[in-house]
């Protein structure tokens, strides 16, 4: 029987709920502000909040700067390419993981993770010399490849987690009924597995777009993401904090308000399985 | 074969010409996000109207992870960069691994000789000048001269370190927040060390005697210490251990700091629009002790072409443009002679209308007292005025920022620090193969 909730538990849970949202939102509000404040506002010892001066120019300058459409197309196109890539590779490795195990099945999962592990710096070297060779520096090509590699290992994890939760009898009677491997996949273990599928899409298209070390580091001009525009804004002498915050604003807008309409999705997808 | 047909393999024949005649070649230039390289990308199309056949595109980076960028790619040869916005510390390194592509056929307009002699002996590998000065700065004092004349103090033009602490003393009321100095001491290679290695060679220290041993348990390097830790634990301001060169902007903006030891280009900054003290800073050169060896350094952000670019004639022909001295006249033109690149051509500290920039002076005093080839009082096996320029020194350098960083935190004494920079350099050393 369920335990019944007093007003005042509710009230604490509430409050508590909300603290924590606030704490962990509080750096992306400041960072808002900061973006239209002037400079020697944004820097101000005791912290200026109602008695800041309030500017737009930021935002006018860092327009002027940059061409901010290229960096976001950029961005869409990586971070959608490198996840719509990874989940064509992903599927039917977390299908064969998931429903056909072998006895090293453990064991590559986590070795796959055990990759996520190592700090990127390590793979810089080599990684770039492959680019070089290939001819890749400074391609999306390039990029969504790279990204797609590094997020694969969670992609699969997170496939292999919510199919696990699909009943394997309900493939077996599909194979039964004559369904060869392509249609067991793609007509009946795919749309069962919808809500899994679209948040670790949702997760890694998140992922891919806040990426800065790859991301900086094997572009220059023409591939260059959201991330290069924000490092351009950064400066080791004279005050740039507000056109900074400006540029992130700007940067983050867009993955904001997607994670803002796919909440329920995100949710549902994380906590899938979580409860039985 | 038909008339009309002729026609059409003449005008495919002639619009082939003229395509070759007018096609562009696309050179990419690296650079650091800081107000000169701004205003630069601002004045392109001077260089577009003079060279319709090149075209510039910018990558703009934070000057840390410009740095890794650039040395991946010319360690690797990557040749995604044509010019490379590279430092001091990166030329004689570079230049010497033939990295960098000499700059010793510019045209005779560029008037190589107006370089300004320190800051060309520092971009100098083999004879060959391997980096175009873009803009060269050094370090001075910049003081309040209203709080320095409230306490009754006069600030010398040349002052020693003794002058330093009397003012300091003086300026200093910490029941108003007002710190009587202001220095760097957030740990890094180009933060608290440029300073403290510029500050130390005043002191007669060193890094490295003539055979590469560290010189941290000498008696200068005590003294530097010393005097450095004493000067931020009883005058500067509170958490000095991570301010760097904003950190510091700000404070002195604000009316904070009575003195501040830093970069000659913070003095656009400190009397420009966001500075609440504008009108009361005076500049002085930076101190010394009477060795002869002032604690001023010398840094020049330049422009190379690294040898694994396609394209080095046109990056020379961009690197011309930039560096010479009618871009400085353009500047002027546009944006007031305030602006102009300051700190690599003779010819600017002539004009008459630049020596009326406030800052001008002191800045060209400044730079022509270093001499990164002879830092110190005492011989040393290397070349850098902040900086030993040897692949090593970034890790070194931030190694024994971190300890000096931590002292100034009151996590350890001067003697501890000191003791453990010793070992760590020596044993870094060592291992490199300097040390035998």
């Amino acid at each position: 029987m369920a335990r019944a909730v007093t007003p005042q538990r509710k009230a604490v849970t509430t409050l508590a709920a909300w603290t924590v949202a606030l704490l962990i939102f509080f750096p992306v509000l400041w960072m808002v502000l900061t973006s239209f404040k002037t400079e020697a506002s944004a820097v101000a010892m005791p912290p200026q909040f109602l008695s800041a001066d309030w500017t737009t120019a930021n935002y006018a300058e860092v327009w002027a700067r940059s061409d901010y459409p290229r960096f976001f197309l950029n961005s869409v196109i990586i971070s959608l390419g490198s996840t719509l890539l990874g989940l064509a590779v992903a599927i039917p490795a977390a299908w064969a993981m998931a429903f056909v195990p072998g006895k090293r099945t453990k064991d590559l999962l986590m070795w796959m993770l055990s990759t996520k592990m190592m700090p990127a710096v390590a793979v810089m070297i080599p990684l770039y010399l492959v680019f070089q060779r290939l001819g890749l520096f400074d391609t999306r090509i390039g990029l969504v490849m790279a990204l797609m590699l590094m997020n694969l290992p969670i992609i699969i994890w997170m496939l292999y987690t919510y199919f696990k939760e699909i009943p394997a009898e309900i493939l077996e009677a599909a194979r039964m009924d004559g369904a060869s491997l392509w249609n067991e996949i793609v007509h009946v273990l795919t749309p069962m597995a919808i809500p899994g599928i679209a948040s670790t899409l949702l997760l890694n298209v998140i992922l891919a777009w806040n990426e800065a070390f790859w991301t900086i580091t094997l572009t220059t001009t023409k591939a260059a993401p959201l991330s290069a525009f924000i490092a351009s804004f950064s400066a080791p002498q004279g005050l740039f904090y507000a056109k900074l915050s400006a540029a992130s604003t700007m940067a983050i807008a867009p993955i904001l308000i997607l994670g803002w309409f796919s909440q329920k999705q995100l949710v549902r997808g994380l906590t899938f399985g979580a409860v039985k | 074969m038909t008339l009309s047909l002729r026609a059409l393999l003449g005008a495919t024949a002639l619009a082939a010409f003229g395509s070759a005649a007018l096609a562009e070649t696309t050179i990419t230039v690296a650079t650091v996000n800081n107000g000169d390289m701004i205003r630069m990308q601002g004045l392109m199309d001077d260089f577009y109207a003079k060279h319709p056949d090149i075209k510039v595109e910018w990558v703009t980076l934070e000057e840390n992870v410009l740095r890794q960028n650039v040395t991946t790619d010319i360690a690797t040869g990557g040749g995604q960069y044509d010019v490379m916005t590279i430092g001091t510390y990166e030329v004689p390194i570079w230049g010497k691994q033939g990295w960098l592509v000499p700059l010793d056929d510019l045209p005779a307009s560029y008037d190589v000789d107006d370089l300004l002699p320190p800051i060309r002996g520092g971009l100098t590998v083999d004879g060959k000048l391997m980096a175009a000065p873009f803009y060269g700065e050094s370090s001075m004092v910049m003081y309040r001269k209203d709080l320095m004349e409230a306490a009754g103090l006069t600030m010398p033009d040349a002052p020693t370190w003794a002058d330093i602490e009397k003012a300091a003393a003086a300026m200093t009321d910490k029941s108003k927040e007002q710190y009587g100095i202001c220095l760097r001491g957030k740990a890094g290679w180009g933060e608290n060390m440029a300073f403290l290695t510029a500050m130390s060679n005043s002191f007669g220290a060193r890094w490295f005697d003539e055979n590469w041993v560290p010189q941290f348990d000498q008696p200068e390097w005590k003294a530097t210490l010393d005097t450095y830790l004493h000067l931020m634990n009883e005058y500067g301001p509170p958490g000095a251990s991570n301010n760097g060169f904003n950190e510091n902007l700000t404070l002195f903006q604000q009316g904070k700091c009575g003195m501040w030891i830093d970069a000659t280009v913070a003095a656009s900054f400190v009397t420009g629009k966001d500075s609440t003290v504008a009108e009361h800073v005076g500049f002085a050169l930076a101190p010394d002790n009477g060795l002869g060896k002032r604690g001023n350094w010398l840094w020049a952000w330049s422009l190379a072409i690294p040898a694994s670019s396609q394209k080095q004639d046109a990056a020379k022909t961009f690197i011309d443009w930039a560096t010479n001295k009618d871009y400085l006249a353009l500047v002027a033109g546009k944006e007031g002679w305030a602006n102009v690149p300051p700190g690599t051509r003779t010819s600017l500290y002539s004009n008459e209308e630049y020596a009326k920039v406030p800052f001008a002076k002191m800045t060209i005093d400044s730079i022509n007292s270093a001499d990164p080839n002879a830092p110190t009082v005492k011989p040393v096996p290397y070349v850098g005025v902040q900086f030993v320029a040897i692949p090593e020194f970034q890790g070194l350098g931030t190694t024994v920022g971190e300890i000096f960083s931590a002292a100034l935190a009151g996590q350890k004494t001067a003697d501890e620090a000191l003791a453990e920079a010793q070992a760590a350099v020596a044993d870094e050393m060592t291992a490199a193969g300097y040390i035998q």
